[in-house]
């Protein structure tokens, strides 16, 4: 089985080619955003190192979201217009989800951390069975920082934490986790497509998987303007 | 290149709240034209919300594109070009259909083009008169854009002037919001306008200082609503129709006279409009009127063509194409792209 994998969810532009349990190829840019110009020619890049015909690919995965609005609709209208030539599917890959897969076999618990803005994190927390299978303690989510240190102080277990979100987050987790805790080193600290693939990879298997018209990001948030016709509205329902 | 070859370009179009695909053979020959418009969702907010319109975009861009391929009996690899719009327009909404034209035109391995938004408004009018060539001259009006084109070649423009502040479409949408008429401003203005007398109100026509070709429509809209003030503070009756009546006709008249003027000028004997504000009946009327008494040849798409579309971008990609233009995958949308530039 052969995957084309993409993540231009955060600041890091990521492609991988994965043929299954091989990774053939990755490449990975976390130097300014400017995703719109570098995904493709980076796509090309590894194609052409790997000799890809495109038309082996079974699938395309993408970093589904949550991240950047604009860098999650680069992904996926990428993976949009490449699976609609080839015919094939679109596996959508939780952008948390693949974040902890960067450190499948982690003992304790593992949390990535993304900024949201709003004073908010995206953030999960995961941690990996005697199988090193990804188990869900808490689904991806838009949540305060505040209120993941009390959650991880209340389980009690050892963390180590990833992400974009560590630089701005480090302060607080120093000064209010009580819990033993690390955070992951750089090669495995930022999004990475290889990560999105691999994990794609058992999705395609349980069937996890879209045509490509069907495929949306998952943005975990609704549009500024409809937060606000929302309060608006509910607050001329309460009036 | 072989001249006797037919060329199939599918058009692809994000620029604002209308996702769009089209297929078109040698630049004037529509196979396919399909448009999915958001303007139900945008109306609740008033106008368009570019977050909204990106979200719709992404969701749409296959089913859309794919229809187009489907109508036109046409596969992705027996394409000879995608051309793609990357400005000027929204910067959210184009890179949806710039991220798409690129990954498709590179699996399918067929080249890529790059499409102004207004030159492609300006190549509508090629579909639909095929004897037309140029140079001509050309009113792009819009809800973004209002220039006045002189088409030197295919491909080749200059700008005699533009507006200075709003678009003439953004001055409808804002005057009817004003009188209670609502979003989507044009077309209601045009309607209600037809109920209403054009020479109730004198408006002011305005004139741009030292350019003569240039446009301004925020003054005319602070009129407007000075009008609508004074009307109220006398508690004297407002009566709607004769406002948009009279508020079309001041922009009309602008818009003809600076027209005419340019035609003169230039000495040009074909006068074609473009955009959505080119779909207004008082516009087409006024403007037709001037022509025929001047002898001048007047072109203009039909209101499908005039909307956002993706055969006027096909038609513009096609000469694009035959100029050995070619866009990169490092292509990036390009919100303020002006006409001309690359």
């Amino acid at each position: 089985m052969k995957i084309l994998a993409v993540d231009s969810s955060g600041l890091v532009a990521s492609v991988a080619i994965l043929e299954d349990d091989v990774l053939l190829s990755e490449y990975t840019v976390n130097y300014k955003k400017t995703h719109s110009q570098t995904l493709m020619p980076m796509v090309d890049e590894i194609a052409r190192m790997t000799e890809l015909d495109l038309h082996t690919l079974d699938a395309i995965a993408v970093a589904g979201g949550p991240g950047s609005f604009t860098g999650l609709r680069i992904g996926s209208s990428t993976v949009k217009g490449l699976a609609d030539v080839l015919h094939i599917p679109v596996i959508s890959v939780p952008t948390v989800d693949a974040l902890a897969y960067n450190l499948a076999g982690a003992s304790g618990l593992v949390v990535p951390i993304m900024d949201a803005r709003r004073s908010q994190v995206y953030t999960g927390i995961f941690e990996y069975d005697e199988k090193n299978e990804l188990i869900t303690h808490m689904e991806q989510c838009a949540i305060a920082i505040t209120d993941l240190i009390t959650r991880l102080n209340e389980m009690g277990q050892k963390v180590t934490f990833l992400g974009d979100g560590v630089p701005v987050s480090k302060k607080v987790i120093m000064e209010t986790l009580n819990v033993p805790y690390t955070f992951a080193p750089a090669h495995i600290s930022r999004q990475r497509a290889g990560a999105v693939g691999a994990l794609a990879q058992k999705y395609y298997k349980e069937g996890k998987y879209t045509d490509p018209s069907e495929h949306r990001p998952d943005y975990l948030r609704k549009s500024q303007a409809e937060r606000e016709r929302e309060e608006k509205m509910a607050g001329a329902a309460n009036a | 290149m072989d001249s006797k070859k037919d060329y199939y370009i599918l058009g692809i179009e994000s620029s604002c709240d209308e996702t769009a695909a089209a297929v078109v053979k040698n630049g004037r020959e529509v196979l396919s034209n399909i448009i999915s418009s958001q303007i139900d969702i945008h109306t609740l907010y008033g106008g368009v919300v570019p977050e909204i319109a990106s979200r719709k975009h992404i969701e749409r861009i296959n089913q859309v594109v794919d229809e187009a391929l489907k109508e036109a009996d046409m596969k992705p690899e027996e394409l000879d070009a995608v051309g793609v719009t990357y400005g000027p327009g929204l910067v959210g909404p184009l890179l949806i259909g710039v991220s798409f034209a690129k990954a498709f035109s590179y699996a399918a391995n067929v080249p890529l083009v790059g499409v102004n938004h207004i030159e492609g408004h300006i190549s509508a009018n090629f579909i639909e008169n095929p004897e037309l060539e140029p140079p001509f001259l050309c009113l792009v009006v819009s809800g973004g854009h209002t220039h006045l084109v002189r088409v030197n070649d295919y491909g080749k423009y200059e700008i005699l002037g533009m507006t200075q502040d709003d678009a003439a479409g953004e001055a409808f949408d804002k005057v009817a919001r004003a009188i209670g008429l609502g979003y989507p401003g044009g077309p209601k203005i045009d309607k209600v306008s037809k109920e209403g007398d054009p020479d109730a109100i004198h408006f002011p026509r305005a004139h741009v200082g030292d350019s003569e070709y240039d446009f301004s429509f925020s003054g005319l809209k602070s009129a407007v609503l000075n009008y609508l003030n004074s009307m109220e503070m006398k508690h004297e009756e407002i009566v709607q129709a004769d406002v948009a009546a009279s508020f079309q006709k001041a922009v009309v008249d602008v818009l003809v006279q600076n027209s005419m003027k340019a035609l003169e000028r230039y000495g040009d004997k074909t006068f074609a409009i473009a955009g959505g504000v080119a779909s207004n009946s008082a516009l087409r009327a006024a403007m037709e009127k001037a022509c025929e008494e001047r002898n001048i040849r007047f072109c203009h798409p039909s209101p499908v063509l005039c909307t956002d579309n993706a055969a006027m971008i096909g038609a513009a990609a096609y000469y694009d194409f035959m100029a050995g233009s070619r866009a990169g995958l490092d292509l990036n949308a390009v919100p303020n792209l002006r006409l001309g530039e690359r």
